[in-house]
């Protein structure tokens, strides 16, 4: 879906000086959009320390409602956007995507922090899936470790925006053959079967991290172990030992 | 509370052929098949250390490692640190889930991310990992899949669901398959100090 600002073809000065006289100028659109945006239902659930930020964000002091999403729903069926709050694992991956696939047009995600954007810190690990991304199409990339609430007021509001620049005669979910559902990965032997959707989701062309740190070494690899026979090497911030004092000379 | 060189005398007088050995802060069992009598004396003698509080895995590369640390509930002393080697081929240790129930899923989660097959519990299998997963994702020998490469299961899979998939990732796949290579993941390695 991409973006475009509701353009309206009625002059901003007009309308205003038509709003003074009691008489409102509004165009289908503007209207249906509105009300769309203004209750927004996300999904209720929350899969690591992220869901915190985001209960923090519906409770009192930053207050959801104000933008119309506090109506927080236990079901898919009933819900418009799901938060992908926390770190994806590859084990809860399926059920991610299970829940998107059962959700209601029309419908919208925001991936909310670092590991569901790509990983995060755990980018590396076997268990850890790098980002939703792969598997299903993210509206709203939320980057934070955790984002603040006020970051995630601020993706809320992105979305509105992108809301505001739909229009209902050429919205995907009122053409004919929609079919927002994509296929649920499946357990295999090293990791998920498929590693990713191409669909949705293609492998960068250039490798950042490789250009920026050089050589690549392979993961989980190590050859090194510690010899629990020797005393433990000091704390690396520890200062350094001060040097032994100098012999005494042999009288 | 008695120190680690003394809790080595009492229990291996008490437990005449086990041999214990001082390692750091910690007792190692020389031989496995002693743990179930060394660890039924902690818990039954006047040490009283009646509460198994972790049982972990480590690896050292040339042989793993179970590490158990006890506690006393009653004297409130501990924690007593017990190691146990066991070979990389073949890693067999009995299992203290018939002393300490609380054993038994730390032992599964030693089992599932080292492999280390405790005799005698009574139902191991993965804990984390889903079944059908293959390899022990601890231990330092592992090598993990590369996630941004498809191989041709992955390509078989998604064709069966009916997804498109680009020739080039294809031809990938294909080429891995043809010289039955796996997809391995490669890390950067460590940044030049400034």
């Amino acid at each position: 879906m991409a973006f475009s600002p509701n353009a309206s073809q009625v002059d901003d000065g007009l309308k205003s000086e038509l709003a003074k006289k009691g008489i409102v100028v509004t165009t289908l659109n503007q209207l249906y959009n509105w009300g769309r945006r203004s209750s927004i239902w996300p999904m209720q659930f929350g899969l690591a320390c992220c869901a915190i930020e985001m209960i923090a964000t519906a409770c009192a002091r930053y207050d959801i409602a104000r933008f119309g999403a506090e109506l927080f729903r236990p079901s898919p069926r009933q819900s418009d956007l799901m938060i992908v709050a926390g770190t994806v694992t590859k084990k809860m991956a399926p059920q991610v995507v299970r829940l998107y696939n059962q959700m209601a047009e029309p419908k919208y995600v925001i991936t909310m922090g670092a590991c569901s954007i790509a990983g995060g810190p755990f980018i590396d690990g076997y268990n850890v899936l790098r980002g939703i991304d792969r598997y299903i199409p993210i509206d709203v990339h939320l980057p934070g470790c955790p984002p603040r609430p006020e970051a995630l007021l601020y993706g809320l509001m992105e979305l509105q925006r992108k809301i505001d620049g739909q229009e209902i005669e050429t919205t995907e979910w009122y053409q004919k053959g929609l079919k927002r559902e994509y296929p649920i990965p499946d357990f295999g032997p090293h990791g998920l079967i498929p590693k990713f959707n191409p669909e949705v989701w293609n492998p960068r062309e250039t490798e950042n991290r490789k250009e920026r740190y050089g050589e690549p070494i392979l993961i989980g690899r190590k050859d090194k172990a510690p010899n629990l026979d020797l005393p433990p090497a000091p704390p690396r911030s520890a200062a350094p030992a001060p040097a032994a004092p100098p012999p005494e000379p042999a009288s | 509370m008695l120190s680690t060189a003394d809790l080595k005398t009492k229990i291996e007088a008490a437990i005449p052929g086990t041999t214990l050995k001082l390692v750091r802060e910690s007792l190692l069992l020389e031989n496995p098949n002693d743990l179930l009598k060394v660890a039924r004396f902690l818990k039954e003698s006047d040490l009283g250390l009646d509460y198994l509080s972790s049982v972990t895995g480590a690896d050292y590369l040339t042989y793993l490692e179970s590490v158990y640390h006890f506690y006393s509930m009653a004297q409130k002393s501990g924690p007593v640190v017990l190691r146990v080697r066991t070979d990389r081929q073949n890693p067999q240790i009995p299992s203290l889930t018939a002393l300490y129930r609380g054993a038994e899923f730390q032992e599964r989660e030693a089992y599932d991310m080292y492999g280390i097959v405790y005799e005698g519990h009574p139902d191991l299998r993965r804990v984390f990992m889903w079944e059908g997963f293959e390899g022990w994702p601890m231990r330092k020998d592992y090598q993990q899949e590369d996630s941004e490469t498809l191989e041709m299961a992955d390509v078989a899979w998604l064709e069966n669901q009916g997804v498109k998939v680009p020739e080039p990732i294809k031809a990938k796949a294909e080429e891995l398959e043809k010289q039955g290579k796996r997809a391995l993941a490669q890390k950067p390695g460590q940044p030049e100090p400034q």
